[in-house]
C-alpha cells in the first residue's frame, strides 16, 4: 500500500501543473494550429481544410510587417544590451557596498510597480508636439517647428519597448557577473591583462549566459508586442502582433490563426539560434 | 604507450633548459618600512623584511594577521601606504603587477572556467603579446613540466584538485617570473594531496632556484616548505628565523602558543646571569616554581615568560628527588589521550590551576605509564626553556 503511494505520488503532484499546462497552454495552441487550416466567409469561420490562410501571411504586405517586426526586435535588443551592459557591470564591479548593491537593482525595478499601459501613456506628454522636449527645444530657438518623429514612430516605438523590456536584459547579465569569481579579474590582472583585455577574455565570455537569456527574453516579448506599436506608433508602425490583433478584430481567426503559427515558429527559430551561439545551462 | 616514453625523454631537456633560465634570474625581495592602512585601519604595520633570492619564505599567521596584505602588496594587488618596496634592487611601489616581474598563485587557482587548460596557460603570454609559435612552445613545454599535456584541451572544472592546482602552478610560471607568490597554493586539497603537493611544490622551488613567498595558515606547511618563515600577527612581525628557529626558539608568547605544544608560563625576573652562549634568566612563577630560561639579557624585577616544549619535558614520580632544584614542577595527570605514535598528557598545578601538556613517544609511555589523577614531577634542562620577552 505504502510503496504504491510511494510510486503515484510525483505524478499525483505533478498533475495540477500539467493540466494547467495542457487546457491553457497545449489546447490553445493546438485549436490555433487547427483554425488556421479553416475558412473564413466574409463574417465568421467554416471548419474545413485550405492552405489559403497561409497563403495570405506569404504575400508581400505581411512579409513586409514581418521585417518590421526583425527591425523593431534588432533594435530593441541592441538597445536593450548597450544599456544593460554597462548598467549591469556598474552594479556589479563598481559598487563595492553590497547593501548599495541591492538598493540600486532594486531602484531598476521601479518601472515595474505601474502597469505597462501608463507607462507608455505617459511618454505621450514627454514625446507629444506640445510635450516636454518639443517645447524645450522652441523656447531654446533650436527649431522652429515642433520635431514630430519624437511620437507615433518607429523611434517611440523602440524608445517605448526599450523601456519596458530594459530590466529583462539588466537581471540576467547582473547575475551572471556576480557569480564571476572576483579573483579571475585579480589573476588576469597579474597576468598583465589591460580593463579591455579583461572584458573581452573573462568578463564577456563568463557573462554570455546572462546575455543569451536577457535576449531570449527581449526577443520573444519583442516578437509578439502590439501594445507598444499601437500607442507608440499610431497608425504609422506596424508588426506581426499588431496585425494579428488587428485580424481578430476584424473576425479574421483562421488568418489570424495562420500569423500566430507562423509567428510562434519564427520565434522559436530566433530562441534556438541564441541557445546555439551560446550553452546557457550552467546558469540555470 | 609510445607517447608516454616520448614525454619522459623530452622532459628533462625541456626542464633543464627552464631551469637554467629560472636560476639564472631569481631576485630576491626587500620590504622596508611597509605600511598598508585601510581608512583608520592599520592592516600591515612598518613591516622590514629581507627574502634572498632563490629562497622558499612562508608567511605565517592566524587570518587577519595581514600576511595576505603583505603578499597582495609585493604582487602589486594593494597599493602601499608608506615604506618602501624593492623586488631584485628596483623600487617597484608604483609599478603594476605585469612590470613586477612575480607571477601570483591564487587560493582556489582562480583558473578560467571557460578556457582549457592550454588557453589558461597561455593567457599570459597572449596579454603579453608574444608571438603565437613561441607561445605554443612555452605552453607545451611547461605543461609537460607539470604532468598535464594529456589534459591541455580540458576545462578545468573537468580536472581534479591536484590537477588543477598543477594547472594554475603553469600558468604562473609560463611566464618566467622571477619571484613567485602563493596566497595558500594548498588550503583547497585533501589532507593526503596536501602532504604530497606540498613536497612536489618545495622540490619544484629546488630545482628552478626560484624564489617563492607563500602564505600559510598552517605551521606544519610552513615548517615542510620554507628556509625562512616570517610570523605575523596583528599586522606586525613577531619573529623571522628558520623552521628550526621558530620551533626552538620562539620570540613571543604569540610564536610559541602558534607554533603549538608549548607550555608557557609567566613570571618575574629575579636574576640574570651569564652563560656560555647566552644570558640565563630566573623566572620566578608565583605558586609553580622557579625557573631559568635561556634568552637575552633583560631587567631584573620585569615581567615575563618563559616556555618549554611539551615534549621537551621529563615526567617522574612524585615527589621529586632533590626539591631544591629549578626546572620543576608538581602536577596532576588530568586527561591521557592515545594519538598513535605520540601519547598526550593534560596536567594541572594544583596551587594556580594551570594546565599542562606533556607529549611522549607512545612507545615509551606504554612502558611506564602513569595513571589519571596522580601527582607527578615534570622536570626540564635550562636548555629546553625559553625566555619570551614580549
Amino acid at each position: 500500500m505504502y510503496k504504491t503511494w510511494k510510486g503515484v505520488q510525483p505524478y499525483l503532484l505533478a498533475t495540477p501543473q500539467t493540466l494547467v499546462f495542457l487546457l491553457f497552454l497545449i489546447f490553445p495552441i493546438l485549436m490555433i494550429g487547427l483554425v488556421s487550416f479553416w475558412e473564413f466567409n466574409g463574417y465568421t469561420m467554416v471548419p474545413g481544410f485550405t492552405l489559403s490562410n497561409y497563403a495570405d501571411v506569404f504575400t508581400e504586405v505581411s512579409l513586409r510587417t514581418y521585417l518590421n517586426t526583425f527591425k523593431y526586435v534588432v533594435l530593441v535588443w541592441f538597445f536593450c544590451l548597450a544599456i544593460a551592459f554597462p548598467v549591469s557591470y556598474f552594479l556589479a564591479f563598481h559598487i563595492q557596498n553590497q547593501k548599495l548593491q541591492i538598493i540600486l537593482f532594486l531602484i531598476c525595478t521601479v518601472p515595474f510597480w505601474t502597469s505597462n499601459i501608463i507607462r507608455m501613456i505617459s511618454w505621450i506628454p514627454v514625446l507629444g508636439k506640445e510635450g516636454l522636449i518639443n517645447s524645450l527645444l522652441l523656447n531654446l530657438n533650436l527649431v522652429e517647428q515642433p520635431v514630430e518623429w519624437l511620437l507615433y514612430s518607429d523611434f517611440a516605438v523602440v524608445l517605448g519597448m526599450v523601456h519596458l523590456y530594459n530590466f529583462f536584459m539588466i537581471a540576467p547579465i547582473f547575475n551572471s557577473m556576480m557569480r564571476i569569481d572576483r579573483n579571475l579579474i585579480t589573476a588576469a590582472e597579474d597576468m598583465g591583462a589591460s580593463g579591455f583585455q579583461i572584458l573581452k577574455e573573462v568578463i564577456l565570455p563568463l557573462t554570455a549566459p546572462g546575455i543569451a537569456i536577457g535576449s531570449i527574453f527581449v526577443v520573444t516579448l519583442v516578437m509578439g508586442e502590439f501594445i507598444t506599436v499601437r500607442l507608440m506608433g499610431g497608425g504609422q508602425s506596424a508588426s506581426v502582433g499588431k496585425l494579428i490583433q488587428t485580424q481578430i478584430g476584424s473576425l479574421q481567426y483562421p488568418l489570424a490563426a495562420a500569423n500566430a503559427v507562423v509567428l510562434l515558429i519564427v520565434t522559436l527559430f530566433l530562441v534556438a539560434g541564441i541557445l546555439r551561439v551560446v550553452d546557457i545551462r550552467k546558469e540555470l | 604507450m609510445n607517447s608516454s616514453v616520448s614525454a619522459s625523454e623530452a622532459q628533462p631537456t625541456a626542464t633543464a633548459k627552464l631551469q637554467q633560465e629560472l636560476a639564472s634570474q631569481a631576485v630576491g625581495v626587500t620590504l622596508r618600512a611597509v605600511t598598508k592602512k585601510y581608512g583608520s585601519f592599520t592592516a600591515v604595520e612598518n613591516i622590514s623584511l629581507d627574502i634572498p633570492a632563490g629562497s622558499y619564505t612562508c608567511l605565517l599567521g592566524p587570518s587577519g594577521c595581514g600576511k595576505t596584505t603583505t603578499l597582495r602588496m609585493i604582487a602589486g594587488h594593494e597599493d602601499i601606504t608608506s615604506g618602501e618596496l624593492l623586488i631584485g634592487d628596483r623600487r617597484v611601489n608604483d609599478l603594476p603587477p605585469t612590470q613586477r616581474n612575480t607571477a601570483m598563485m591564487f587560493q582556489n587557482y582562480a583558473l578560467f572556467p571557460h578556457k582549457t587548460v592550454w588557453e589558461n596557460v597561455e593567457f599570459g603570454l597572449k596579454m603579453r603579446n608574444l608571438p603565437k609559435a613561441e607561445r605554443i612552445q612555452r605552453v607545451d613545454e611547461i605543461l609537460e613540466i607539470v604532468g598535464l599535456t594529456k589534459f591541455a584541451q580540458r576545462k578545468p572544472a573537468k580536472l581534479s584538485g591536484g590537477q588543477q592546482q598543477r594547472a594554475a602552478l603553469a600558468r604562473a610560471l609560463v611566464t618566467r617570473p622571477q619571484v613567485l607568490l602563493l596566497d595558500e597554493p594548498l588550503s583547497a586539497l585533501d589532507e593526503n594531496l596536501r602532504v604530497r603537493t606540498r613536497s612536489e611544490l618545495r622540490k619544484l622551488q629546488k630545482q628552478f632556484g626560484m624564489t617563492f613567498i607563500q602564505v600559510t595558515h598552517g605551521q606544519d606547511e610552513a615548517f615542510a616548505l620554507s628556509d625562512q618563515i616570517v610570523v605575523m600577527d596583528h599586522g606586525r612581525i613577531d619573529q623571522i628565523g628558520t623552521p628550526e628557529q621558530i620551533f626552538q626558539m620562539p620570540a613571543s608568547r604569540f610564536v610559541a602558543r602558534f607554533v603549538g605544544d608549548n607550555n608557557i608560563f609567566v613570571g618575574k625576573i629575579s636574576d640574570v646571569l651569564q652563560g656560555n652562549q647566552y644570558a640565563i634568566l630566573r623566572l620566578d612563577v608565583d605558586g609553580i616554581g622557579s625557573f631559568l630560561c635561556r634568552g637575552q639579557a633583560a631587567d631584573l624585577g620585569m615581567t615575563a615568560a618563559c616556555c618549554v616544549r611539551s615534549d621537551s619535558m621529563t615526567m617522574t614520580p612524585y615527589p621529586p628527588t632533590d626539591p631544591t632544584l629549578p626546572n620543576q614542577l608538581t602536577a596532576r595527570v588530568v586527561a591521557i589521550e592515545f594519538t598513535g605514535y605520540v601519547t598526550r598528557v593534560s596536567l594541572m598545578v594544583e596551587a594556580t590551576g594551570a594546565e599542562l601538556t606533556y607529549k611522549v613517544r607512545s612507545h615509551d609511555w606504554i612502558a611506564n605509564p602513569v595513571q589519571e589523577g596522580q601527582l607527578v614531577t615534570l622536570s626540564w634542562t635550562t636548555e629546553n626553556c625559553v625566555f619570551l620577552s614580549h
